[in-house]
């Protein structure tokens, strides 16, 4: 609250100078206050998901007599390493949600005046913004999916433990670091896989003057089915799709190898360190195209920031 | 120095011309009434001179160029507008917090002061605020920066006369010093007569009246004509005329004092009647 008493300087020198200020800091905090989403709906994901798993695994723990020792952990760790999905998914589905209103909505509201009577400049608002799609939604759901993960287990342990069991080959079936770290690579990768997918979204944001869900959704369709009309090609459209499903792709060697259906004993599931194949990832140009975009798209926004009116 | 400098400002709209070719200076340490109808192009003035839209044109704002030095520029200027409202979701502790935490020149005990004269709870949301309130909060925010120029345009616009009337007064009281400059429009003229130094008329994109108060007050003289007086009152060569209970009232430009105290009641115009006269005269000019 007291600038002065934290910057003693400032009562002596004749203006009272630049107080340290964080532009960026208060700016991103000033999108969470506004957007309550961005914690609330992961947030009632993640106490769902709790309780849903948590069902699971004490209803199991009246069946649990009757399973092998194996079953039984297996049974008890498969709500644990599904649990983290449903909670990615949700921010991400919020990410989309909040990038196209990001820069509407501050003009619709009138607000955007107020905020540029103040010494923010457009650049610092529009990456705070953007910092929330790419930075502070992954972090509240990693940081939710390790909660729940370690709530889930502290269950799973007791109910071993009431069956007279050692939970340890649990912690071992549950691999929690390993799944934390595949975790964040997966989820890494699809933030940086996606970022031209919010780029566009917040470009438009700033551009449309109504209706910017639309703007968002028809111009590539529109340029999809142009395409396949006049060309009779779908090169745009699964651009489009491979934009979407990309990052599985290429960020994981099953997924990339059951797509060429060559992976042997492939399930379907990620639970190895070995899938992780961060050099095809980084060597992928769909990668790198994206974020060329995603930054011209965001450096198009700051433009149109400074630029456009209220509407 | 002057805070602000134009020379040649314009701006237009497609075919629409809001500005054409403005040419200003106001110095530091004045409260500047800047009047015009709807439409004259009073609020594209004011965001030319906060940056907020391009210009053709040579303007300066505290020496610097507003639209290519806009972050800069916006440190030392504060602004409100009956447009430029506060964001409904949030609460007054939250908006204290920002503007502690990105404004140099705000200080936070100041506005605390101030807000601790209103009703306005810090836990309250914007939207849970009447108008007065809003606007009694937004004051206390720009009252607490250390701002060299301060914008109002249209700041009372809505609210009773009351909370107009305390918005002047503290403006005037707790804020204005030699210092400081004020850029206000408002249509409520009358109110801020006893505020302003100095006075600006526009319409259609042009300034088509300067002066400061002592000027005003100087150059200009409203006569109340006794009826058998009126033809000698039209000699002198009035700019303006109008009835009030079928009495004339003469407004008169650089006249003699003594010839008009022989005519009537002698007394200082309102700006409302003179920009009443000159508009009115530009219009018959115009036609």
């Amino acid at each position: 609250m007291n600038n002065v008493a934290e910057f003693p300087l400032d009562s002596q020198g004749a203006p009272p100078m630049m107080a340290a200020t964080r532009p960026m800091y208060w700016s991103i905090r000033r999108e969470v206050w506004e957007n309550r989403s961005i914690t609330m709906a992961p947030l009632i994901v993640a106490a769902v998901v709790l309780f849903a798993s948590a069902i699971s695994t004490l209803v199991l723990a009246s069946r649990m007599v009757r399973l092998d020792a194996a079953k039984q952990y297996a049974s008890v760790v498969k709500p644990f390493s599904i649990a983290p999905a449903p909670i990615m998914f949700t921010t991400i589905l919020v990410a989309f949600v909040y990038c196209l209103d990001a820069l509407y909505g501050e003009r619709r509201d009138r607000s955007i005046l107020f905020w540029k009577s103040l010494p923010v400049s457009d650049r610092t608002t529009v990456l705070a913004k953007a910092a929330i799609p790419l930075a502070v939604l992954p972090l509240i759901a990693i940081a939710l999916s390790i909660v729940v993960q370690i709530l889930l287990l502290q269950l799973g342990t007791m109910v071993v433990m009431g069956h007279g069991r050692s939970p340890a080959p649990l912690w071992g079936e549950a691999r929690f670091f390993q799944g934390l770290v595949i975790m964040v690579y997966g989820l890494g990768a699809h933030v940086l896989w996606f970022a031209p997918i919010y780029g566009w979204l917040m470009l438009v944001s700033a551009w449309a003057r109504r209706a910017p869900v639309l703007w968002a959704l028809l111009p590539p369709l529109a340029i999809s089915a142009v395409e396949r009309i006049t060309f009779g090609t779908k090169f745009f459209m699964n651009m489009l799709q491979y934009r979407v499903t990309g990052a599985m792709k290429e960020a994981f060697v099953h997924a990339s190898a059951a797509a060429k259906g060559s992976c042997a004993g492939c399930d379907g599931n990620i639970d190895r360190l070995s899938q992780l194949d961060p050099a095809r990832l980084l060597g992928a140009p769909g990668l790198w195209v994206g974020l060329l975009f995603a930054a011209a798209c965001f450096a198009v926004a700051v433009r149109l920031r400074r630029n456009r009116e209220p509407i | 120095m002057a805070c602000i400098e134009a020379h040649g400002l314009r701006k237009t709209f497609g075919a629409t011309v809001a500005l054409d070719g403005i040419d200003l200076r106001v110095e530091e340490g004045r409260i500047l009434g800047l009047i015009g109808p709807n439409g004259a192009g009073k609020s594209t003035a004011l965001n030319a001179i906060l940056g907020l839209t391009p210009y053709q044109g040579d303007l300066r704002v505290l020496g610097r160029d507003p639209w290519t030095e806009r972050d800069q520029l916006v440190r030392d200027v504060a602004f409100i507008a009956d447009v430029a409202v506060l964001p409904r979701w949030i609460r007054v502790s939250q908006v204290l917090d920002f503007l502690a935490g990105v404004h140099p020149r705000f200080d936070r005990a100041k506005a605390e002061r101030f807000l601790a004269r209103t009703s306005v709870k810090r836990t309250s949301k914007v939207r849970e605020l009447s108008k007065g309130m809003v606007t009694q909060l937004h004051l206390a925010l720009v009252m607490a920066i250390d701002a060299r120029l301060l914008v109002l345009d249209e700041p009372t616009l809505g609210l009773d006369i009351l909370v107009r009337k305390q918005f002047y007064d503290s403006l005037i009281n707790d804020y204005f010093d030699r210092n400081r400059t004020i850029v206000v429009t408002t249509h409520q003229v009358e109110e801020i007569q006893d505020v302003l130094t100095d006075v600006m008329f526009i319409n259609h994109g042009r300034i088509v009246f300067s002066a400061s108060m002592e000027d005003f007050e100087a150059r200009y003289a409203e006569v109340m004509v006794n009826p058998d007086q009126v033809a000698a009152a039209k000699a002198l060569g009035p700019i303006y005329e109008r009835q009030v209970f079928g009495r004339g009232i003469f407004l008169f430009d650089s006249a003699d004092r003594q010839q008009l105290a022989a005519l009537g009641e002698v007394r200082t115009p309102s700006i409302a009647d003179l920009f009443v006269a000159v508009m009115g005269n530009q219009e018959g000019a115009a036609r």
